[in-house]
């Protein structure tokens, strides 16, 4: 790359300064405004240059889809946008968590998103790229973990009062971790039903991650086709929405 | 009608929590006060200025000389005038997000996270809607119809509708500080957040309003500034022949045309969503957001190229003129300015990567987004060609413009980057494309504007700036904007999301605090912009460049008085090459007599243009705060004007040919009085503004 800038930074100064007025000793061409071998200089290369990294970008782009499927099995997990939280439900094992991220290691997931709220992004940096969370839309992200650890997860397009306080942790567990961690979950006794999703979505940040044993069934599907009203929608039919509090700082 | 009822008629939702000042007495935290002084800082501003006004029995002279004026270079000064206060407090806004970002590493900082969100929404859209536009507006206003031998625009009396329209899109952002609060959601308005749904109030309100009343307004300056080069050009003023700045104000003008009606339409859709109970972007009833944020950005992208073109045409004058020489590569310039204005159309889908669309769809507007590269480099290296075998002379605008080029490629390079789908995936909304854009906009615009500003400045008043005050402004802005945006390229490699009010990881606070530093030297380059001005205006007597060619520069503009008469020219000039004054220099041709003095036609003063403008902004405001009889009035007003207007036959006035016969003769005494001052001393006091011309 400095192939394209560098030369650029160097000449600039150079040129400006031995070309200074009071440089007696440089040449001076007024009329000079025009040569053939130059303007080749200045179009070709540039546009070699592009070609070159279009190829690349157009190899990558393909390559790095974080729609394309990762080789394995994977894990699927579902993911909600809320206010101001994430919601992450494991369909296969039936269990659901807030704020907090656990996948097993050396195993592909498959996360499909949706929001219940305004639209969001997920990124976790060390393991993927972002992608919108939007309602009544699906959009889809594949991500892995070689190894076990600890990585930090974050919503990136503001939404609110609670934006900042809206990141989670990743748990990449081993596979025995992981099947221990499933049998403490589902020890548990609450569920994520409608009253507890509702309660869930209201415009609220967390003080710490939640973690539900079971999960209604067909949730994330009835929330992508705006079947389940999220806790903020059921306060706006009561309350006509420029009168609802805009600053609701914690978990009620 | 009860007592509540009539209330509620007369002010809608307007209540006494309205008010910040209520807000912080019933409320006396830090964010709030600080809240209550920016309004109040309106509020005694405006106080200020009419106490000014009065005293110094200026209203007469500023509503018939100023207000009502259609002269295209007063609508240009008043529209740099309205971008430089706006500047100001876009730029206090950005200081204060810094403070706030530097202090809030696991603490709360001194603003709320509602109150961070307006700074944020405010800076952005102040930046773009009402810095950057109104300048570019009007160094076009001023300089192009000088450039291109015009008396005027095309259009005089659409000139003073858009001047007034962006005046009172302004005036709705200033009364937000005062009254009520501002939208949250960002300089984009992305919906579903800015639907009543999620952003109740009069916030979105206010965003929607002022941008609408923008982007209006500056689709009559585009069609203003194509009629005008279209039509105007002075005799012998070929395409092939046009200054560079009239090239880069004409592309700027279509683009402008063809991308501020995406922009009209977005915010109008929206307004319907939040006042009619529409459906366009909602989560239900078949809204869809991802249209919004297509048609945005349809506007979105070519506004990049918009602010940024005009400042191209500046730098290309610019350095042409300090290095006295011929601008190197014409033809490619033209080619190049003209390539990336078709261009800007293809690649607005890179502000949204990360939507979900296939890999097919990324990849080509990644590849066309780096194509964009490709005329854009021709140009940096234009420029620099056109320093070889020059005289160069660092003046502030030089050193501007060297400062430019050294750093816009550091953006480009993080804009190659960032046009990488794959990259961006891990990128997008973090700081390190707050880095990126800014590293585009202030080379790319603002260091233009302002090196135009200095550099006409002298053409605009007849006295040239103070170089020293000019060159510690250059220099603060420079390492201010290294300073204030390097770290956010490595916070935002490191994930750190923007628009974050508090901030959660200690190893950021270093950063941050660099950060902090360099906004708090953008602050003092400002300040010493101003005091530049003040230096200036005080020591004018001694820096008077009346003949008008204090650089020895090229154009039709610096052909005539400093300050320009009236009407410009007192004979539209023959133009027969490009770089036309350059040449009639060097030909005997500057400073002769007119064959014979005639009767010169202007545009009239009217108020309509000033009542249209405040007019809307008052129908605004009524709908902002649902104050309908407000609305209804003013919007009649508004349609009444242009009705009364268009019965106006009596538009014009004629200056008599013996005024025009006497002010020439006085300036060619003037002229021939002067002592031509060689490019050595031209930052002298000896410079009247006749240049020694050897080769």
């Amino acid at each position: 790359m400095l192939f394209v800038i560098g030369p650029v930074l160097l000449l600039t100064p150079l040129i400006a300064w031995h070309y200074r007025l009071s440089n007696t000793r440089s040449a001076y061409r007024p009329q000079w405004g025009f040569s053939w071998p130059l303007e080749g200089l200045i179009w070709v290369p540039p546009i070699l240059i592009v070609v070159f990294l279009a190829v690349f970008l157009w190899r990558d782009t393909h390559e790095l889809d974080p729609y394309k499927p990762l080789p394995g099995r994977p894990l699927e997990i579902e993911a909600v946008a809320l206010d101001w939280k994430w919601l992450f439900i494991y369909p296969e094992q039936d269990v659901a968590l807030v704020n907090r991220l656990v996948i097993p290691a050396g195993q592909p997931v498959h996360l499909s998103l949706t929001s219940a709220t305004v639209m969001q992004s997920l990124l976790i940096p060390q393991l993927a790229g972002q992608i919108y969370a939007m309602a009544g839309m699906k959009t889809q992200l594949n991500i892995a973990s070689n190894k076990p650890g600890s990585f930090f997860g974050e919503e990136t397009q503001f939404d609110g009062v609670g934006f900042q306080n809206q990141h989670f942790t990743v748990q990449a567990l081993d596979a025995a971790g992981f099947a221990r961690w499933l049998v403490e979950t589902r020890a548990q006794r609450n569920k994520l039903d409608s009253a507890a999703y509702q309660t869930l979505s209201r415009r609220s940040t967390l003080p710490h991650p939640l973690a539900f044993a079971a999960v209604a069934p067909g949730l994330f599907d009835r929330i992508v086709s705006l079947a389940e009203p999220s806790g903020h929608d059921l306060l706006l039919q009561k309350q006509p929405p420029h009168l609802l509090p805009m600053e609701i700082s914690s978990h009620e | 009608m009860s007592d509540a009822g009539v209330w509620h008629f007369l002010l809608g939702d307007l209540s006494w929590g309205a008010l910040p000042f209520v807000r912080a007495w019933r409320d006396p935290n830090l964010s709030e006060i600080i809240g209550a002084a920016a309004g109040a800082v309106v509020v005694l501003g405006a106080i200020a200025a009419f106490a000014l006004i009065t005293t110094l029995k200026l209203w007469r002279t500023l509503w018939t000389e100023w207000l009502t004026s259609l002269d295209h270079k007063k609508i240009g000064i008043m529209y740099i005038v309205l971008a430089g206060v706006m500047l100001t407090r876009a730029l206090i806004e950005a200081v204060l997000m810094r403070t706030q970002q530097a202090l809030a590493v696991n603490a709360p900082g001194i603003v709320g996270p509602n109150h961070f969100a307006q700074l944020f929404t405010t800076h952005g859209s102040i930046m773009i809607f009402f810095m950057a536009m109104p300048f570019l507006t009007g160094l076009i206003n001023y300089v192009m119809p000088l450039q291109i031998g015009a008396r005027d625009m095309a259009f005089p009396y659409l000139n003073s509708v858009g001047l007034w329209l962006t005046v009172g899109g302004a005036g709705l952002m200033m009364a937000s500080l005062v009254i009520g609060e501002f939208s949250t959601g960002g300089w984009s308005g992305y919906p579903p957040y800015t639907e009543l749904s999620y952003s109740g109030g009069p916030g979105p309100d206010y965003w929607i309003w002022a941008v609408s009343l923008s982007s209006i307004g500056n689709t009559t300056v585009g069609i203003n500034v194509i009629c005008t080069i279209y039509k105007l050009r002075a005799p012998g003023m070929t395409w092939m022949r046009l200054p560079l700045f009239c090239w880069t104000s004409l592309c700027t003008a279509i683009l402008m045309i063809f991308a501020m009606m995406p922009l009209t339409l977005a915010t109008l859709l929206l307004a319907a969503d939040r006042y009619a109970g529409m459906h366009f972007f909602t989560n239900d009833g078949g809204g869809n957001m991802m249209n919004y944020v297509n048609l945005f950005w349809l506007f979105g992208h070519p506004e990049v190229y918009i602010v940024i073109l005009p400042s191209f045409g500046v730098y290309s004058e610019v350095i042409s003129a300090f290095s006295s020489k011929e601008l190197y590569g014409y033809t490619s310039l033209v080619l190049a300015t003209a390539a990336i204005a078709i261009l800007s159309f293809t690649v607005w889908l890179h502000h949204f990567f990360t939507m979900g669309q296939s890999a097919d769809v990324n990849a080509a507007f990644g590849i066309a987004t780096m194509a964009i590269a490709v005329p854009t480099g021709v140009k940096i290296y234009d420029w620099i060609w056109t320093m070889f075998r020059g005289e160069v002379r660092f003046t502030p605008s030089m050193l501007l413009s060297i400062a430019f080029i050294m750093t816009f490629v550091l953006g480009g390079f993080s804009g190659i980057i960032l046009a990488t789908p794959p990259l961006d995936y891990m990128l997008h909304n973090t700081l390190f494309l707050v880095a990126h854009f800014h590293n585009m906009l202030i080379p790319g615009t603002l260091y233009g504007l302002l090196a135009g500003y200095m550099y006409w400045f002298p053409k605009a008043f007849g006295f040239r700036l103070n170089e020293r005050w000019g060159r510690i402004s250059v220099a603060c802005w420079v390492v201010g904007f290294y300073l204030a945006f390097m770290p956010l390229y490595v916070l935002g490699a490191a994930g750190m999301a923007r628009r974050t009010q508090e901030v959660f990881d200690p190893a950021f606070r270093p950063w941050l605090i660099v950060a902090l530093i360099g906004a708090l030297l953008l602050g003092a380059a400002l300040a010493s912009l101003f005091w530049q001005l003040f230096v200036s205006i005080r020591d004018r007597d001694a820096n008077r460049v009346p003949v008008g060619d204090p650089w020895d520069a090229r154009g039709l503009e610096w052909s005539v008085s400093a300050p320009p008469p009236e009407w410009n020219f007192t004979t539209i000039p023959q133009v027969g090459n490009r770089d036309a004054f350059y040449w009639r220099k060097r030909n005997g041709d500057a400073y002769l007599p007119a064959d014979d003095y005639r009767d010169i036609e202007l545009p009239k003063g009217t108020a309509c243009g000033f009542v249209i403008g405040i007019a809307a902004a008052m129908c605004s405001f009524g709908l902002v705060w649902r104050i309908w009889w407000m609305a209804i009035l003013f919007l009649l007003l508004d349609v009444a004007t242009v009705i009364v207007r268009s019965f106006m036959r009596d538009t014009t006035r004629t200056v008599p040919a013996a005024t025009v016969e006497c002010v020439d003769r006085l300036w060619l005494a003037q002229a021939r009085a002067a002592c031509p001052v060689a490019r050595e001393f031209e930052q002298c006091e000896r410079n009247k503004g006749l240049a020694q011309w050897t080769a």
